[in-house]
Formats: structure tokens, C-alpha cells, sequence
């Protein structure tokens, strides 16, 4: 097993890691810059819980390697926030008390980002795409879809 | 960081939907569950070699090439733990010694430097298991030709209000004599006899189960684990090491969804078992999805033959109700849950004569576990869609069918029980007026059929008759508070309701109010386990009791430096007021440093500390072969499920248009709370009805993912979920609250099918409720061709 020298960014700031071959995008987020927001749910790629930005886009970040994303920019829910202030679909999860454990919360938040980033007016049916892959076993998910339907109302 | 853009303060806040106390650690990622506390790198990865068999004799365990493989640090197999553990039965080890029981079962278990060490250790396991015969089918299994899985059942420890059957596969034997169900059938006018089967489910939390363990300098061994009940962990722990309960500390963080599946103890004794070799080490143990799904506590399958009958005016006579619970390899809950089965074998219907046999069947199948409303899904399941036909059957209208044989305040119930006032008649009303039922809707197509479900169905807390809570408040130098206590925050709201509480209680702002976390066994107090929807009414007690305390002793303390009666005191909005004299003074600094005495003679009172703890002292055992007694349960939460659907004949595909479900909580202490357990209750049990089944060929699950075992997602959901409650108060609850967390999910299955029925003619009555099986059964019933 080999070990790599990368650079990336994640959340803004420029991290230089020495990462091994295997290790994936999630465990590096975790393990080797404890950003621990960003949860393992299956490792397999089905669940969303490990959603994160890369480059803009959502990925699963159980399946992507830390070596891919040598010079690229990772945004994980720790990053969400700007300045002290919460993102508008942070607010508006709130609001709609669309949290209940809370584990699937940051990839459904960062899910939900990436598509306000896109499409910032989407339709019920592009939501409801958009989070598919994202599993939540309690709350039902019509708050979770409420809350982006304000949040793209009110950006 | 604040959400809000002024600061908040809510007086009163019980009857008010607050915003979650844990909100902004969740959506900030800053929540720490179990899995996120660092450990450095002395922390060892710790992985299970199970059982490929599913009953077997264990012949021969080599680890010697597993041993010597570098990074490898400990190997323990069963004959390092030889203890018997188990919540009530106690007939199972931590791994399998001389013979296993079902595929998964943990044989042995390594700790390495890396996980992938540990994944390659377990490779290096060799295991020589000689099959024996297996039990597939718990109805198979209860009768005399089955081979026996537990021949030493008799010698097993077990409580007192759990039948096993020794010489047989037979766990536990619950059973209901109530008046005579054999003579009352002649009195029948119309009958319907039906046999169900309900398949083996799983839980499916988002966190997988997690465990870390060490051994601490002084011996005694800490816990982090992802936990609905860190205190009877405590207790299972140390009986397997043969230690006392203060030598375990269990440290439980937020839990990561729990639906029963992380109560009692499953894969954690594994961590508890590599730390006690692991000289002082932390180990981790983290099961991967796949064991989640094959390895876990299951919802147990059921096999439930109903015979139910009425006169011609529809009122219910008599009810012959045989239940084969398939408990799996050994039984952690699911002897209680057979117990759940037989004491609500009635479901919320007056019936006078009731002959109930409900059987724990030990199978060569995953154990039977918790799971939301344990027995209950299940349960009603069948009796929803047998008063359903038995309406029909009468040519009496559904909703008044249900409405004439609805258990009312004051009837004995099955278990000989006087009901408390239920709110039930109120939820048939409510879901039949939002569903408009009766009417028929037009189909959205012509290849659509469209029809309509309703069902009914009650839970009690399932726990057993001394389930005790307790609570701590303390105040601080600002007048805020903090609430300590030992049930799990695992995603109900839990935490935000005894902060609402406490607040109440006390005369403060809910802002005001901290709940201290994690849940740690040290520092806690004791609270038996966070399950069977009792905390708001079991805690929540013990909170206010707690809160009421403190109170008094403010109180005490400002009277009698006042000189005025504390009965004439009152705290409001943080401040003790007189009620004659309208002076006042903050609760600030005088609850921690008291208040000095005038002309510097000394000082009055002190730091503020109020304790309150609850438990139920009147519950009864029940008569052994009768299953009567005065009171065999706390209370019961009721209520009523509707579901109007769309059937596509063309795929057979279930499109649920709207649901509508109101319970009977006594009071909502968080009406949003409420709500929103009730809605996501629901799409849990659409899931678990349309979607969900462990598809188990000889013992092996074969759809042990995400892909092949598929729950609800945002493409599934109704166009309407309809959350609504009713508030008739119980007597003994927090402003008379009860349970709702597992509730909602109960009458799903029943419902669906008799939705189905409506719109198809044709019923379908075992899940999944599958758009294939709902085709076929249309191709069959020559309705489609």
C-alpha cells in the first residue's frame, strides 16, 4: 500500500495531507482532519449519509479516494455556515422541525445545497430527485422537502 | 452562532411547539454521536467471525494463523465468556461455544491496529461446524417433530412472568382465558377466520451499531456505545464479565435512529469483550450494513391464526387468537414481545370472551429484537383487516362498526384491566371526516382503482411492572437550569419535552433550560431504558417531580428570608414574586449563593438542587394460565389510521394519496413534536408494509443492503400525511400525557391492505404488499387478465 502527498481545500482552508492508496474521501474527512459532521451510514454508496461538495457537486464521499481529490475543493457540512451565519436551508430545516436524530441531516443539507446552487427555484419533482438518494428513517421527509422549497422561496 | 434573530423566551412552554433543544448541533454537523469521539491511535478496530450455519455443532475454532498475523492484538473466542446473558430469558452467550443457531452468530472476534487487519484476522479464523437440522418455521417449530435448538432450556434463569416450555422449542407460553370464547362462537351470527404471515423486517437506522470499550487503570471498564439504554447495558456488561454494575460505565452520545434496534444489548458486548484482553486499549467495534441487516435484532416474523366472531347487530362475541412468534437462535426481547402479543391479543375492541395463545418459538433465525411498537405492527395486522371483512361480512358500515365495538373508559379489557378514559371514538370520527370514508374518490386514470382503509389500534408500554426514572435539577448562577437525566435523546424530541417540562414546572423560560448529555452511567441518574414510548409520561413524571422540588426549596428559601409563607410565593419569568406584597427578587446568584440575612446575620439557603424519581407501583402480575390480574399494564395510547389509494392495474403499484392518523396522547406536551412523530411514524410503517421483507432462504438473508432491501425514499411519500392528536388526560401523567413515539407506525399494514381491498376487490393480506404481489392477485382474482 502506497501513501500519497495531497492538497486540498476543504471548507476554505488549504490542507497538505499525506493520505494512504485506499483511504477513502469520508475516512480522510474523519479520521485525518476530524471533520466528523460528514456520517458513515453504509460505506457502499446507498445511503447519502457521507454527502459532501466536491468541486460543487454532490458526491459520496465513501466512494470517491482522498487521492482523487488532490487539488480540488471539498465542502463538508462544517462549511455550510458562512461568517457565524447558518446557511438559508440550515434556517429553514429548522424551522419546518425537519430534524430528528440527525444522522442523515448533514448529507441532506449538503444534498439540498447543491441543488439550490444549480437550480435555485426548483419544482416540488426536482426536490424530491434531488434527495432520493438521500435515506432518512424518521421524519417522513415532507418537512425536509418543505424546508427547501423555503429556502429556494426566500433566496 | 444563533438561529433566531432576537433571543426567544418562552414562558409556559408546555402546550407549545418549541424548537428542538438539539436542532443546531444537528444541522451544524457539531452533534457528536458514538462514532465521533476521538480516541487517538492507541484505539484498537474490532471485527466478528460468524456463523455461516444456521445450526450446527461447533467441532473445531483454529486461530493460530489469525494470531500470528502482525498488527493483531487480541483473539477471544466463547470459552473466554461462558456467562449466560439476556435481557429477561438469559440463554444466550457472547459467542457461540458448542453450537450456533443462526447465520451471523458471533463465534469469535479479533482487535487489530487497522480494520482492515482485523477484516483480514477474521479470514484467517478456521471453523468446523457439523450441521444439524434447522427450524425455518416457527408453527413447525413449536410441535413435538422439531428439532430441539435450546435443550437446556430448563436450567435457563429467567423471570417470573415468562413461560418457557422445557423439553420443547417453546420459549414462552403466554396465555388468555377470558370468559368462553367456544360457547360464545355458537352465539355467532357471522365468523371470519384468517391465517397471516408477517415477515422478518429490520430497523434500518441510519448509524449502524457502534461500541468502544476500555479498561481503565483501576479495572473498571467504560463504554461509548450508540445506546437506548446505557443502564441495562451497564447491567448485561457486568454480568457477562461476572462484575458488579459499578465496575461499567456506560457513556451514550446521540443515538443515530433507534426503533427499539439499539435497546437491551446486541454486537456491544463484543467491544466489552475484545477491551477486557485489550490491555487498556480502546477497542471499536462498528458493524458494517450488511451486519446490520444480517447479524442485528430483527422484527421477528409472525404467523397469527384469528377466529373472530359477532351477532348480527355487529357487536364483537368471541376471538380465538393463536400466535407463532418466530423468537430466532435465542431471545432477547422477543420472549416479552410473545407476552405484548398475548396481553393486547384483543387489539382496542370490547370483546367478552377471548381465548389467546401466543407462543415464543425458538427458530434458527436472526433473533427477534424491539422494533417500534414491538408486536404491535404485527398484531394488528390481522385484526385490522378481520373486523374489516367481519363489517363487510355484516353489511355494516366500517366506521360504525369499529365505533359500536371500540374499547371505551371503564370496560375490562382483555387482561381484565378497567380501561382508563380513551379518546378513541374521537379518532375514528376525526380520520372518518378528513378522509371523507364511505365516498368513493375518482380515479387520476382508467387503469387506476382507487378505495379507501381504516383500522384501529392500541399499545401499552411493554416494559416490565417496575420500570423506574429519575431526574435531576439543578440552577445555576444566571437562573438558567440544568436537567440531568438518563433517557436517550435518539431523535423523538426527547430532550426538548423534559426541557419544556422542567421550564413549567419550575416558573422559567424553556431557553433557559439545558438538558446535560451525553447520558453517562457515572453521572446520570438511573432510568431503566429509553423504549416503549414511556419517557414523556415515565421521565417526564420524574422531571417535573424534580422541578417541583428544586421550586419548593427556592421557595422555602425566599420566604423565609421574606418572612412571608412560601404558599404565598410564586415564580414567574425567572422571578420569586409575592402574591401579597408583589415584591420580587431574580432567581439569580440567590440559587447558588443563597441570601444573606438582613444586617449581615448570616445567610439563607444555598446552592438550589431539586431531585424527582417515578415509578409505577401498581401493576400486577397475571394469573398464569388465565392471563387475568387487576392492572397489567401502565395505560394505553389508542388511536386510528386512514389510508385513500390509487392502484395501478397495469403494475400493481400502491400510490397512497392521502393518510390520516390521530392518536390519543393525553396531552401534547410538544404539539409539533407530536406531529412530526406521527407523520415520519407513518412512512416508517408504509415502508415496512409495502416495501419491506428479510428474504431468508434456510437461515441466509439474501437482500442484506440497501439496494436489494429498499426503504421508503422522497420518491415514495403520499400527496397528504395527516398528523393530527386528541388530549384525553391520563391520570398519572405529566399534564396528563402518554406515549406516542411507537404508535403511529402500528396500523399501517392492516390499513394498506384493506385500502387495497377497496379499490381491487381482491385482498392481499400479507406484506410486503408488493405492486407484484398486488398483479398477481389481480391476474388470479380474473379482476385484470
Amino acid at each position: 500500500m502506497g501513501f500519497h502527498q495531497i492538497s486540498v481545500r476543504v471548507n476554505g482552508n488549504d490542507e497538505i495531507i499525506t493520505v494512504a492508496s485506499n483511504l477513502t474521501l469520508l475516512r480522510m474527512l474523519r479520521e485525518t482532519l476530524s471533520l466528523t459532521g460528514t456520517k458513515n451510514g453504509c460505506a457502499a454508496g446507498e445511503c447519502g449519509a457521507c454527502t459532501v461538495l466536491l468541486n460543487g457537486e454532490p458526491v459520496n464521499s465513501c466512494m470517491v479516494l482522498a487521492v482523487e481529490v488532490d487539488g480540488q475543493e471539498v465542502i463538508t457540512i462544517e462549511g455550510l455556515a458562512k461568517d457565524g451565519q447558518l446557511d438559508i436551508v440550515q434556517k429553514t430545516i429548522i424551522e419546518k422541525g425537519a430534524v430528528q436524530c440527525g444522522f442523515c441531516t448533514p448529507g441532506m443539507l449538503i444534498s439540498a445545497r447543491a441543488l439550490l446552487n444549480r437550480n435555485p427555484h426548483p419544482t416540488e419533482e426536482q426536490v424530491v430527485e434531488a434527495l432520493v438518494g438521500n435515506l432518512c428513517r424518521c421524519t417522513g421527509y415532507s418537512r425536509i422537502i418543505e424546508s427547501v422549497q423555503a429556502a429556494a422561496e426566500r433566496s | 452562532m444563533t438561529t433566531a434573530d432576537h433571543k426567544t423566551e418562552t414562558m409556559h412552554p408546555v402546550g407549545k411547539s418549541v424548537q428542538r433543544l438539539d436542532v443546531l448541533e444537528k444541522v451544524t454537523g457539531a452533534a457528536q454521536y458514538t462514532d465521533d469521539v476521538p480516541f487517538g491511535n492507541s484505539l484498537l478496530y474490532g471485527r466478528v467471525k460468524r456463523s455461516p450455519v444456521a445450526h450446527g455443532i461447533i467441532k473445531r475454532i483454529d486461530y493460530s494463523k489469525a494470531k500470528a498475523l502482525p498488527g493483531v492484538k487480541v483473539i477471544v473466542t466463547g470459552d473466554d465468556f461462558p456467562n449466560l446473558v439476556g435481557l429477561y430469558l438469559k440463554d444466550k452467550l457472547i459467542f457461540a461455544r458448542d453450537r450456533v443457531r443462526f447465520v451471523g452468530e458471533a463465534i469469535a472476534a479479533v482487535a487489530a491496529t487497522s480494520e482492515e487487519i482485523a477484516e483480514k484476522a477474521i479470514d484467517l479464523i478456521e471453523v468446523d461446524i457439523d450441521p444439524l437440522p434447522a427450524v425455518f418455521d416457527a408453527e413447525f417449530g413449536a410441535t413435538k417433530d422439531a428439532p430441539l435448538i435450546h435443550p437446556d432450556l430448563a436450567n435457563y434463569e429467567c423471570p417470573n412472568f415468562i413461560f418457557p416450555v422445557p423439553g420443547t422449542n417453546i420459549a414462552n407460553h403466554f396465555k388468555i382465558r377470558k370468559g368462553n370464547a367456544e360457547e360464545a362462537f355458537k352465539k355467532c351470527t357471522s365468523i371470519v377466520e384468517k391465517k397471516f404471515r408477517i415477515p422478518h423486517v429490520q430497523h434500518v437506522p441510519i448509524e449502524p451499531h457502534i461500541a468502544v470499550a476500555q479498561v481503565e487503570p483501576d479495572g473498571d471498564v467504560t463504554v461509548w456505545a450508540a445506546s437506548q439504554s446505557p443502564f441495562s447495558q451497564r447491567s448485561s456488561f457486568a454480568k457477562a464479565l461476572g462484575v458488579s454494575e459499578s465496575k461499567i460505565r456506560v457513556i451514550a452520545g446521540y443515538v443515530g435512529g433507534g426503533f427499539g434496534c439499539k435497546a437491551g444489548v446486541t454486537m456491544e458486548n463484543v467491544a466489552v469483550a475484545l477491551a477486557s484482553k485489550a490491555g487498556g486499549r480502546p477497542v471499536k467495534v462498528r458493524l458494517t450494513r450488511e451486519e446490520e441487516f444480517f447479524t442485528n435484532f430483527v422484527r421477528q416474523g409472525l404467523i397469527i391464526n384469528l377466529k373472530i366472531g359477532c351477532d348480527a347487530e355487529g357487536n364483537l362475541l368471541a376471538m380465538e387468537n393463536t400466535q407463532y412468534w418466530d423468537g430466532g437462535a435465542s431471545t432477547e426481547y422477543g420472549v416479552n414481545i410473545t407476552r405484548a402479543g398475548g396481553y393486547n391479543s384483543s387489539g382496542p375492541f370490547d370483546i367478552p370472551n377471548i381465548t389467546t395463545n401466543a407462543l415464543c418459538v425458538y427458530t434458527n433465525h436472526p433473533i427477534g429484537g424491539a422494533y417500534r411498537g414491538f408486536g404491535m405492527s404485527e398484531l394488528h395486522a390481522g385484526i385490522i383487516q378481520c373486523m374489516d371483512i367481519l363489517a363487510e361480512k355484516i353489511g355494516m358500515d366500517k366506521v360504525a362498526f369499529l365505533k359500536r365495538n371500540a374499547i371505551q373508559g371503564g370496560d375490562f379489557n382483555v387482561t381484565g384491566m378497567k380501561m382508563h378514559p380513551v379518546g378513541l371514538q374521537e379518532c375514528i370520527d376525526t380520520v372518518a371526516k378528513e378522509l371523507n370514508f364511505g365516498k368513493k374518490e375518482p380515479t387520476s386514470a382508467p387503469n387506476k382503482k382507487r378505495g379507501k382503509g381504516i383500522g384501529i389500534v392500541w399499545k401499552a408500554p411493554s416494559m416490565p411492572p417496575n420500570a423506574g426514572s429519575s431526574a435531576e435539577v439543578r440552577l445555576n448562577e444566571d437562573g438558567s437550569v440544568t436537567v440531568s437525566v438518563g433517557g436517550q435523546e435518539i431523535g423523538q424530541g426527547t430532550f426538548t419535552v423534559m426541557a419544556q417540562i422542567a421550564a413549567e414546572a419550575l416558573g422559567v423560560a424553556y431557553e433557559m433550560v439545558k438538558i446535560e448529555g451525553p447520558v453517562d452511567t457515572r453521572y446520570s441518574p438511573y432510568e431503566w431504558q429509553t423504549v416503549a414510548s414511556r419517557l414523556t409520561w415515565s421521565m417526564g413524571n420524574a422531571v417535573r417531580r424534580a422541578a417541583e422540588d428544586a421550586r419548593k426549596n427556592i421557595l422555602e428559601m425566599v420566604g423565609e428570608a421574606w418572612g412571608e409563607n412560601p404558599s404565598n410565593l410564586d415564580i414567574k419569568g425567572g422571578y420569586v414574586v409575592s402574591l401579597k406584597s408583589e415584591e420580587s427578587i431574580s432567581l439569580k446568584n440567590i440559587v447558588v449563593y443563597g441570601i444573606p440575612r438582613p444586617g449581615d446575620q448570616g445567610w439563607i439557603g444555598g446552592p438550589v438542587l431539586g431531585r424527582g424519581t417515578f415509578m409505577p407501583s401498581y401493576v400486577t402480575n397475571l394469573d398464569k394460565e388465565t392471563g387475568q390480574g387487576a392492572r397489567a399494564v401502565v395505560h394505553y395510547t389508542t388511536g386510528c389510521q386512514g389510508i385513500d389509494l390509487e392502484i395501478d392495474t397495469e403494475t400493481g403499484k400502491i400510490e397512497v394519496i392521502k393518510a390520516v392518523s390521530v392518536f390519543d396522547v393525553g396531552k401534547a406536551i410538544n404539539p409539533d413534536l407530536v406531529k412530526a412523530q406521527i407523520e415520519g411514524g407513518f412512512i416508517q410503517g408504509m415502508s415496512s408494509a409495502i416495501f419491506e421483507e428479510m428474504k431468508l432462504v434456510d437461515g441466509v438473508m439474501k437482500n442484506p443492503s440497501f439496494v436489494d432491501y429498499r426503504i421508503a425514499t422522497t420518491a415514495d411519500l403520499p400527496k397528504e400525511n395527516i398528523a393530527l392528536f386528541v388530549e384525553t388526560a391520563q391520570d398519572d401523567g405529566p399534564w396528563g400525557a402518554r406515549g406516542i413515539g411507537e404508535h403511529p407506525m402500528t396500523p399501517t399494514i392492516g390499513v394498506l391492505a384493506n385500502a387495497i381491498y377497496d379499490a381491487i376487490g381482491v385482498r392481499v393480506s400479507n406484506p410486503p404488499l408488493s405492486a407484484e404481489k398486488i398483479y398477481l392477485a389481480m391476474l388470479e382474482a380474473g379482476k385484470i387478465s
